[in-house]
C-alpha cells in the first residue's frame, strides 16, 4: 500500500464527521460502548480493557457549518466547543454513550455541565488531572480519579474492568505511542519523504478506529515512506506550539510547509504521544499510568510548571533534539492556557536565541495567505540571517 | 502622602452623579481596606511579611495564624480599574507581548508592576514573599501565577482545588486539598513567616470567620422583603469587601458585620429600600437576580442604569465567588483543614454548570425576581463560558424572563455605555409587559 493510498484512507476519516468507523465498530457487535473525548488526554487504555472505542473529538474543522452550537456561546469564546456542541446537537454523535472532557481550561471544563445538561442519559465525566506532581499527594489522588473513571466505566458497560485487561490494555497503547514516536523522528529525519500534512493525518486517524487498526496504518505507512526518494528541499525546520487543543485547518499545516518550513515537531494531538514512555506492563496498572502521568509526560500550557526554571525547556530540548531552526507560536484565538503561557516560552525562545514568531487561527480560519506569507518571511529570515 | 481608596460607591464612572449617601458600616469598610493597604505598604517599618494568594478559595484564617499579610492581585486591579488606572495598565502588558484575548485582571496586575507596583494609598507595593497559588475554580490563575514568578523570583505554592465536575465534593477531592494543605501549604507558610504552625490560633480565626458568616448571610438574605433593604449585587459588593479579601477570621470582619446586620435590621424595620450613590431607592420596580462579576471601569455608571429604572439586584452570583455561605457552608473549627477544603470546593465558579443553574434557580424563586440578568465578561471564561446555556434553562424552569449584556471586568475598552443602558432598557420593557400579559391572564 503506498503513502498516497493510506493518506487517502486518513483523509476519508478526517472529513467524516458523522464518524463512520466508530459507528460500524459499534455496530457489529451490540455491547460495545464508544465513549467520546476532548483534548489533551485521556487514559484511553481504561476504556479499551472495557471494551470500548475511545474516540477523540476535536471539533468540526472548516467544514462544519456551525448553527447551533453558536447560540451557546459569546464571540470571544473560542471556536472547539461550538462545533462540538454542533456535533452532538445535529446526532453526529448520537451513537456514543459516554463523553469525557479533561481538565485544560475552563471553557471545556463548563463544556462538561452543559454536555450534563444537554444529554442526561450519557455518561459524562470531567477528567481531572494532578497539577501536584508528588506521588502521595497529586498521585494518590490521579489513582482515586482513575479508579472512579474505571467503576464509572464498568457500571456503563456492565463489564468488570479487571487489571489484567488494563495491563493488556497498556501494551496495545506503548506499541501505538511507539509507532508515533517513530513516525516522528521519521519525519524529522526524512521531511521531504513524510509530509506535516500526512503526519497530522495519521494522527487524526487515530482518534476514530481502533487502536490496532492504528497501529498497523502506522506500520505500513511508515515502511512504504522510508522506501520514497523525494527531493530535500531548502526548507527551514521548525517546530509548532499552541495547537493543543482547537485545531488548525488542515490547509493552514499545508500552508506552512508550502511556504518554505519543515515541520519537525508539534504538539497536535498530544494524547497520542502525552505519555512519553513505556508504561510499565506488569504490577498495578493504575499506579503505572499515575507514575507515567506525573513523571514521564508530555509538557503543555494545561499543565502547571512547579519551577520557574522548568518553564520553556521542554520545547528548548525539543528544538535541540529536533534541530529545529525556529518555532511558530500558533495557538487558537481565545485559547486562554496558549495564550497566557506564550509570553513565558517566547521569553525562553529569546534567552537562546530561537527565532520565532506567533499567530493566532480558528478551526476554521479560510484565508491562509496572511500565513504563507507570514510563515515565508520567517523562513527566509532564518535562511538570511540566523 | 495617602490618596484614598475607592470603593463601589465612591467611583467616578460619571461625573454629574452627586456624593453618595454613607452609613456608617461604609465607613468602617473604607476605613479597614485603607488600613490593609497601609500595612501592606508600610512591611519596611512593621516587618510584616507578604503573601500573593486570589480571592477563590483564599486561606486568610491560615495565612494570618502565620501572622503574614494578604495581598489580592484582583481586587488590585479592581482598585486600578475604579480609579480608571487600569486601561493603561492593560495596554503596556499588550505592548510587551500579552494577548488581547487573554483575561484583563492578569494584564491589569502586570501592567501594575511595570508602572512601578504603585498601590492604591499611592506608595510602592511591596513584592511578595510568598505567592500562594489557590488554583480554585479559574484555570487563568495557574498561568496568571507562573507569570508573577518569573516577575518576583519569591516562593511559590499550589494548592489544586479539584473541580466539582459531579456536582459533589468527594472524599478524594477533600482528602487531596487537606494533604496539600498538610504538605504543601503549612510547610511553605512556616519557612516563609518562621512561625510554626498553630493550629489553636487558626481554630479561633476560623470561629470568627463563622460569626462574621451568619451575619453575613443574613444581610444577603434581606433582600427577600418586599422591598428589599439591600442591592444584592452592586451595594453587596461592597458589604463583600472584608470577608473577600483580608479580614475574614478577624475581629474587625465580625464587628464589621454585626454593624452592618444592626443597620439592614432597621432598613427592614422602616421599610426602606436600599441606599445607591443617587440615594435611597424609593420605588422598586424589578427584582433580578443577576449572574457574572461586575464591570468595574464605568460601575457607577452601570448601577445608575438601574437605580434610575427602579430596578434592584436581589441576590447574585458573583457575591458567592469567594465562598458561598448561603447555603449552609461555615468555617468549622473542630475541623480545621477539612473546613477550609470545603470552603475551597465549594466556592461558586468551582462547582459545575448544572449545580451554578440549581442555584439561579433557587435565587429566581425564594427571593420572588422578576427576572435573571447575566453580565457576561468578556475576560473571564470561568463564569462566563456557558452562561447562554444557563439563561436558557432558567427562563425554562422558572418562565422568569433573562437577558444578557456583555462587559468586561477591568478594561475600559470593553464597556459600550449606550448597548449596555439600550440592552437593559428592552429588558425592563419585556418585564413590564409579561407583567401585564399576566395580569390580563389572570383577570379572565
Amino acid at each position: 500500500m503506498s503513502t498516497v493510498e493510506i493518506i487517502k484512507r486518513c483523509e476519508e476519516l478526517y472529513e467524516d464527521t458523522y464518524f463512520t468507523a466508530a459507528r460500524e465498530w459499534k455496530a457489529a457487535d451490540p455491547s460495545r460502548r464508544v465513549i467520546g473525548y476532548m483534548p489533551v488526554y485521556v487514559p484511553r487504555e481504561i476504556m479499551h480493557a472495557g471494551g470500548m472505542m475511545s474516540l477523540g473529538i476535536l471539533g468540526g474543522g472548516d467544514k462544519l457549518e456551525v448553527i447551533h452550537g453558536d447560540a451557546y456561546y459569546q464571540s470571544y469564546i473560542c471556536r472547539i466547543p461550538r462545533s462540538t456542541i454542533e456535533l452532538g446537537k445535529t446526532g453526529r454523535l448520537d451513537f456514543v454513550d459516554g463523553m469525557l472532557f479533561p481538565s485544560i481550561c475552563d471553557v471545556i471544563r463548563n463544556l462538561s455541565g452543559m454536555w450534563k445538561l444537554m444529554f442526561p442519559d450519557n455518561y459524562v465525566r470531567y477528567f481531572d488531572v494532578p497539577q501536584n506532581y508528588k506521588d502521595d499527594i497529586g498521585g494518590n489522588y490521579y489513582i482515586a480519579e482513575l479508579q472512579e473513571l474505571r467503576e464509572g466505566l464498568e457500571k456503563l458497560s456492565g463489564n468488570k474492568i479487571t487489571d489484567e485487561a488494563i495491563r493488556n490494555s497498556i501494551k496495545v497503547y506503548n506499541l501505538n505511542r511507539k509507532l508515533i514516536r517513530e513516525l516522528y523522528d521519521l519525519r524529522a529525519e526524512m521531511p521531504q519523504n513524510v509530509p506535516s500534512n500526512d503526519v497530522y493525518l495519521l494522527n487524526r486517524a487515530g482518534m476514530v478506529i481502533p487502536v490496532e487498526d492504528h497501529n498497523s496504518m502506522l506500520r505500513k505507512y511508515m515502511d512504504a515512506a522510508k522506501a520514497l526518494d523525494n527531493p530535500i528541499r531548502d526548507n527551514c525546520r521548525i517546530i509548532i506550539n499552541g495547537s493543543f487543543c482547537e485545531q488548525p485547518p488542515l490547509n493552514l499545516i499545508r500552508s506552512i510547509e508550502l511556504a518554505g518550513c519543515y515541520i519537525v515537531d508539534d504538539d497536535y494531538m498530544l494524547v497520542n504521544r502525552w505519555l512519553l514512555g513505556e508504561v510499565p506492563t506488569s504490577g498495578d496498572p493504575l499506579v503505572n499510568l499515575a507514575n507515567a502521568f506525573l513523571h514521564e509526560s508530555a509538557d503543555s500550557a494545561a499543565k502547571y510548571c512547579d519551577h520557574h526554571e522548568d518553564v520553556g525547556m521542554y520545547l528548548l530540548s525539543t528544538v535541540k533534539e529536533r534541530q529545529a531552526e525556529g518555532v511558530i507560536f500558533a495557538a487558537p484565538s481565545f485559547c486562554d492556557p496558549a495564550l497566557l503561557e506564550r509570553p513565558m516560552l517566547t521569553d525562553r525562545m529569546r534567552e537562546h536565541d530561537i527565532p520565532h514568531i506567533s499567530f493566532k487561527y480558528a478551526e476554521n480560519s479560510g484565508q491562509m495567505q496572511p500565513i504563507r506569507e507570514q510563515a515565508g518571511t520567517f523562513a527566509d529570515s532564518i535562511k538570511l540571517w540566523s | 502622602m495617602s490618596t484614598k481608596i475607592e470603593t463601589p460607591t465612591d467611583s467616578h464612572g460619571s461625573s454629574e452623579i452627586q456624593e453618595p449617601q454613607k452609613d456608617s458600616s461604609m465607613l468602617m469598610q473604607k476605613e479597614m481596606i485603607n488600613s490593609n493597604y497601609d500595612a501592606l505598604t508600610n512591611t519596611a517599618n512593621n516587618g510584616k511579611k507578604v503573601c500573593s494568594t486570589f480571592v477563590p478559595g483564599n486561606l486568610n484564617e491560615l495565612i494570618q495564624s502565620f501572622g503574614l499579610l494578604n495581598n489580592l492581585p484582583e481586587t488590585n486591579a479592581i482598585q486600578n480599574a475604579m480609579r480608571q488606572q487600569s486601561g493603561g495598565m492593560i495596554q503596556t502588558a499588550e505592548r510587551q507581548g500579552h494577548s488581547e484575548d487573554v483575561c484583563t485582571y492578569v494584564k491589569a496586575d502586570i501592567g501594575m508592576m511595570s508602572k512601578g507596583n504603585i498601590a492604591p494609598n499611592g506608595k510602592p507595593m511591596p513584592n511578595p514573599d510568598l505567592l500562594l497559588l489557590s488554583y480554585t475554580g479559574c484555570f487563568t490563575f495557574m498561568k496568571w501565577f507562573e507569570l508573577l514568578r518569573q516577575e518576583y523570583k519569591c516562593e511559590t505554592v499550589m494548592l489544586q482545588v479539584p473541580y466539582q465536575g459531579d456536582g459533589e465534593i468527594t472524599q478524594n477531592m477533600r482528602d487531596f486539598v487537606v494533604k496539600q494543605l498538610k504538605e504543601e501549604v503549612i510547610p511553605a507558610l512556616e519557612r516563609v513567616s518562621g512561625n510554626a504552625f498553630d493550629i489553636d490560633k487558626l481554630r479561633e480565626n476560623m470561629r470568627r470567620s463563622a460569626q462574621a458568616e451568619d451575619d453575613l448571610v443574613w444581610v444577603l438574605e434581606s433582600a427577600k422583603n418586599k422591598p428589599t433593604p439591600i442591592d444584592a449585587y452592586f451595594g453587596a459588593i461592597y458589604y463583600l469587601g472584608p470577608i473577600f479579601t483580608a479580614f475574614r477570621g478577624t475581629q474587625q470582619a465580625v464587628d464589621y458585620y454585626r454593624v452592618l446586620r444592626q443597620e439592614i435590621e432597621q432598613r427592614v424595620k422602616n421599610g426602606q429600600g436600599p441606599i445607591t450613590p443617587g440615594g435611597e431607592m424609593t420605588k422598586e420596580r424589578y427584582r433580578l437576580v443577576m449572574e457574572g462579576p461586575p464591570n468595574w471601569t464605568n460601575f457607577r455608571e452601570f448601577w445608575k442604569m438601574f437605580y434610575e429604572e427602579g430596578a434592584v439586584v436581589v441576590a447574585s452570583t458573583y457575591t458567592k465567588v469567594g465562598g458561598v455561605y448561603d447555603q449552609g457552608f461555615r468555617h468549622d473549627a473542630d475541623n480545621p483543614l477539612e473546613s477550609l477544603a470545603d470552603y475551597c470546593l465549594g466556592c461558586y465558579t468551582n462547582r459545575n454548570l448544572p449545580k451554578r443553574v440549581d442555584m439561579l434557580e433557587k435565587y429566581v424563586k425564594d427571593y420572588e425576581a422578576d427576572g435573571l440578568l447575566i453580565n457576561s465578561i468578556k475576560s473571564c471564561n470561568s463564569f462566563s463560558a456557558g452562561q447562554l446555556m444557563m439563561m436558557q434553562e432558567i427562563e425554562k424552569r422558572t418562565g422568569a424572563p433573562g437577558a444578557f449584556v456583555e462587559t468586561d471586568l477591568v478594561d475600559p475598552r470593553y464597556f459600550s455605555a449606550a448597548n449596555v443602558k439600550n440592552r437593559l432598557e428592552s429588558y425592563f420593557q419585556m418585564i413590564e409587559q409579561r407583567r401585564q400579559g399576566n395580569m390580563i391572564a389572570s383577570a379572565r
